[in-house]
């Protein structure tokens, strides 16, 4: 037994309201560079619909994850070493930017610059990649909310799945139609196909945490990650030439901060601490030949962190105490194996993903509440989850590889807690039989009520700080204070992304030196003329806050030393 | 003249060469990439760049063999000369025409598509112009050989011992020196293309992933525990790592 800890999260997806601030600040914090603007680190789908990019989940022929060959064992699905060798000079699966979409931007000056005449100026779209006038046509959430449903619903890969398989068809009339929001990270694998797919060794998962990352100094460029990712969450950014995917916050992560999109998170769905797991058996349990068995085979690499065989264990492999704790306080343990309430993403992946789902009740309760029955009642719920088979189905494809049972299980599970706590809430002896139907104890169930409902901040991130020893080592502003004019800013003859990257508190840091420091309004050079008032220091009258006036008298309009006149 | 060309030159190139990848590898290693653009555009790139990046190894191995296997050990397995030129020249012509119809296609692709015009710098213009004419007056060598009747000039006597000859630092200028202009031009342009390697995006060829083929699928890496008390490297040379690696050595 190699025991091993893992930082895993838990989305609560009822909770979710499609908001995308945890999108909206990841991109923030992460991706907001040139070279990276279609790059969404955290991204929220609404489903049914087809993702992002575009049918990412069609592994037909996107060929992500993993499969296994005739003999049993797994292999890549974009084909093994040899393969991807051959392919190396023009990648043969590979998302263009048309399968993203084409970032843009607005031609706001005109706005401003345009001259007189009898129609309004309108700020037309520039695409960011060519900087020409363009058409927008797609974006990272264009079928938010079912837009566009009616036409191209179809194209949901789940859906095709399910109507395959099932006899009813998933209909995109209003009053039959259901949805839910799917907020999506990378999902830090176990076992993960875009490392056995990088051919130059620079993705690897660290020991201490689990966290995959990809090493920007030993990635070449030579993108079969982004053909290996079957969630397609490794980015290319077109201005480095290096892949880059989402960190999971690591520098947040290690001083015991919750990543961004947790943090953020307005509906407060998500859980973040340890797994503890066996390395040892995760190759084994990838490769169950039953695409139904991974879930549970994937449970079961999950060691019990309460069992004091596995704590020795840690132990003696020296994973320190403080986190064994964290490991057994876990709220994503409890909710995907004490309760078994959370499902992995796409577990027929075969990559042993560690971003778990707590699948939605709420497009049930909608459709029961909408035929005018009582949404609270279990008898009802149970009823309409057994029937209602389409949005099961659907879950099914999503978290559970197509077994609806383990599906209707779930969701019978938070059925009963709805109902259960409905009649605690209402002063009633709280109804037993209810959690007894589900196979739980009313005891069990209400700390799952609790954790689920009322847990705070410190219940839903329990996350312990990477080793204090190096700690001070890991804060970036080690760094910063003995910056000599480096590399960053200046042109390399290389192309743009040549050099040793600048951290970017290094850049505000000089900037904020800069602004305190100097006696100019800031921002003359750099604002070329226009001014941007949530950066003014109000110090003194920069240059363009005024539109120019018309000039009778130079002396009276003339702003630039606008400082002395006052 | 000929002691600054063929006795001079290679060594300078050389030295540029090694010094300069390895001055990059140490310093650079962000901007150690292949640069792809396959994400703006796909669909001329799978025709152009496999065709080019296969003719180029075809035409490197035909570069080996032409160089540095001597005429002698050919002849000595019985390979009549008129049968090494023939395959030579019919082998090394398909290479060289696919890889001139490679970098054709890409170079149209890099100049008509916008996006990845968009995204060429400078030092890829420039590099472009050297490997093309590396290339365009390679082929001329070999083509002019065929033309020309007969079975033109053999290199193998003259080239061929002078390049030998570097290895042992004894450089035989004067059987360079005899050869004809064309072949002159190619090695000098060869020569100046190995000066600008390391500068420019050609770099990626250095770091084929050959070791890809033999290494465990599957790669864990402790956050890193080197650096702490070690003195401070000097700029330009501090020892590559990931960047927050970097940041705790600084």
């Amino acid at each position: 037994m190699r025991v091993m800890a893992q930082m895993g999260m838990v989305m609560n997806l009822d909770k979710c309201i499609g908001c995308h601030t945890c999108s909206v600040t990841c991109k923030q914090a992460w991706t907001n560079r040139a070279g990276t603007e279609y790059v969404w680190f955290n991204n929220v789908e609404t489903r049914p619909g087809q993702g992002y990019p575009r049918r990412y989940e069609d592994q037909d022929k996107w060929r992500g994850g993993w499969e296994l060959n005739k003999r049993g064992r797994l292999k890549l699905k974009g084909g093994g070493r040899l393969k991807k060798m051959l392919g190396l000079f023009a990648s043969p699966v590979q998302p263009e930017l048309a399968d993203y979409y084409e970032p843009w931007t607005y031609d706001y000056k005109n706005l401003v610059d345009a001259p007189l005449g009898d129609d309004f100026p309108v700020a037309r779209p520039k695409s960011l990649i060519t900087g020409e006038d363009t058409k927008v046509t797609w974006s990272a959430n264009w079928d938010d909310n079912l837009a566009g449903t009616t036409e191209m619903g179809h194209l949901d890969p789940m859906v095709e799945k399910v109507r395959k398989e099932s006899a009813d068809k998933i209909k995109f009339e209003f009053e039959q139609t259901f949805m839910f929001y799917l907020p999506r990270i990378c999902e830090h694998c176990l076992n993960p196909s875009c490392m056995a797919s990088c051919p130059s060794g620079a993705i690897y998962k660290r020991v201490e945490d689990g966290i995959v990352l990809i090493d920007q100094d030993r990635c070449r460029g030579w993108r079969q990650c982004i053909t290996g990712c079957p969630y397609k969450k490794v980015y290319f950014n077109h201005k480095t030439g290096k892949a880059e995917k989402c960190t999971f916050c690591y520098p947040r992560i290690e001083v015991g901060l919750p990543t961004v999109c947790s943090e953020t998170c307005v509906g407060r769905l998500r859980y973040l601490g340890l797994f503890l797991y066996d390395a040892d058996k995760v190759t084994e349990a990838a490769s169950v030949p039953d695409d139904k068995d991974l879930y549970q085979a994937q449970l079961d690499v999950l060691l019990d962190p309460n069992d004091p065989a596995v704590v020795a264990t840690a132990r003696e492999q020296d994973i320190p105490d403080d986190w064994i704790d964290a490991a057994q306080r876990s709220p994503v343990y409890a909710l995907a194996k004490v309760y078994k309430i959370a499902l992995p993403l796409h577990p027929e992946y075969r990559t042993m993903p560690m971003v778990w789902y707590v699948p939605p009740l709420s497009p049930i309760v909608d459709l029961l509440r909408d035929q005018g029955h009582d949404a609270e009642d279990h008898g009802n719920l149970f009823g309409a989850i057994d029937e209602l088979r389409i949005p099961v189905e659907y879950l099914a494809e999503l978290f559970t590889a197509g077994d609806s049972e383990m599906v209707t299980g779930v969701l019978k599970k938070l059925a009963a807690m709805r109902s259960y706590l409905r009649g605690i809430s209402l002063g009633n002896d709280p109804d037993d039989s209810i959690p007894a139907s589900v196979g739980m104890e009313g005891e069990t169930m209400y700390e799952m009520y609790r954790l689920m409902a009322i847990a705070k901040y410190d219940e839903r991130y329990v996350i312990p700080k990477a080793h204090v020893e190096q700690a001070h080592d890991l804060e970036e502003l080690g760094c910063s204070l003995d910056f000599d004019g480096g590399p960053g800013m200046q042109d390399s003859p290389f192309g743009e992304a040549s050099g040793v990257p600048t951290p970017v508190a290094v850049e505000t840091f000089n900037a904020l030196q800069q602004r305190q420091t100097s006696d100019a309004p800031g921002g003359r050079e750099t604002l070329r003329g226009r001014v941007n008032l949530l950066n003014w220091d109000g110090n003194g009258v920069p240059e363009g806050m005024f539109p120019d006036q018309p000039r009778d008298d130079p002396q009276e309009y003339d702003h630039s030393d606008g400082e002395e006149r006052r | 003249m000929d002691v600054l060309l063929w006795g001079i030159a290679p060594y300078v190139s050389m030295a540029v060469l090694i010094g300069g990848l390895i001055w990059r590898y140490r310093y650079d290693q962000f901007g150690w990439t292949t640069r792809s653009s396959q994400l703006y555009e796909s669909r001329l790139l799978r025709i152009g760049s496999p065709l080019f990046h296969f003719g180029i190894l075809a035409v490197v191995a035909g570069h080996f063999f032409g160089l540095v296997i001597p005429m002698s050990w050919t002849e000595a397995v019985g390979m009549s000369q008129d049968f090494y030129h023939f395959n030579a020249l019919f082998v090394g012509g398909i290479a060289g025409i696919g890889t001139l119809g490679g970098i054709a296609i890409l170079i149209y692709r890099r100049r008509k598509t916008g996006p990845v015009f968009m995204a060429t710098t400078r030092n890829d213009k420039m590099m472009y112009v050297v490997l093309a004419a590396a290339i365009v007056f390679g082929l001329w060598t070999t083509l002019a050989s065929v033309f020309l009747g007969g079975h033109g000039h053999n290199y193998r006597e003259t080239v061929a011992p002078w390049f030998r000859s570097l290895f042992i630092f004894q450089p035989d200028i004067a059987s360079m020196a005899a050869a004809p202009f064309s072949f002159h031009l190619h090695t000098l342009v060869g020569m100046l293309l190995f000066v600008i390697w390391p500068f420019t995006r050609l770099v990626h060829a250095f770091t084929a992933p050959l070791h890809y083929l033999f290494r465990p699928y599957i790669v864990y890496r402790s956050r890193d525990r080197r650096g702490s008390g070690s003195s401070p490297s000097r700029r330009g040379w501090a020892p590559v790592g990931t960047p927050d690696r970097d940041n705790r050595r600084r």
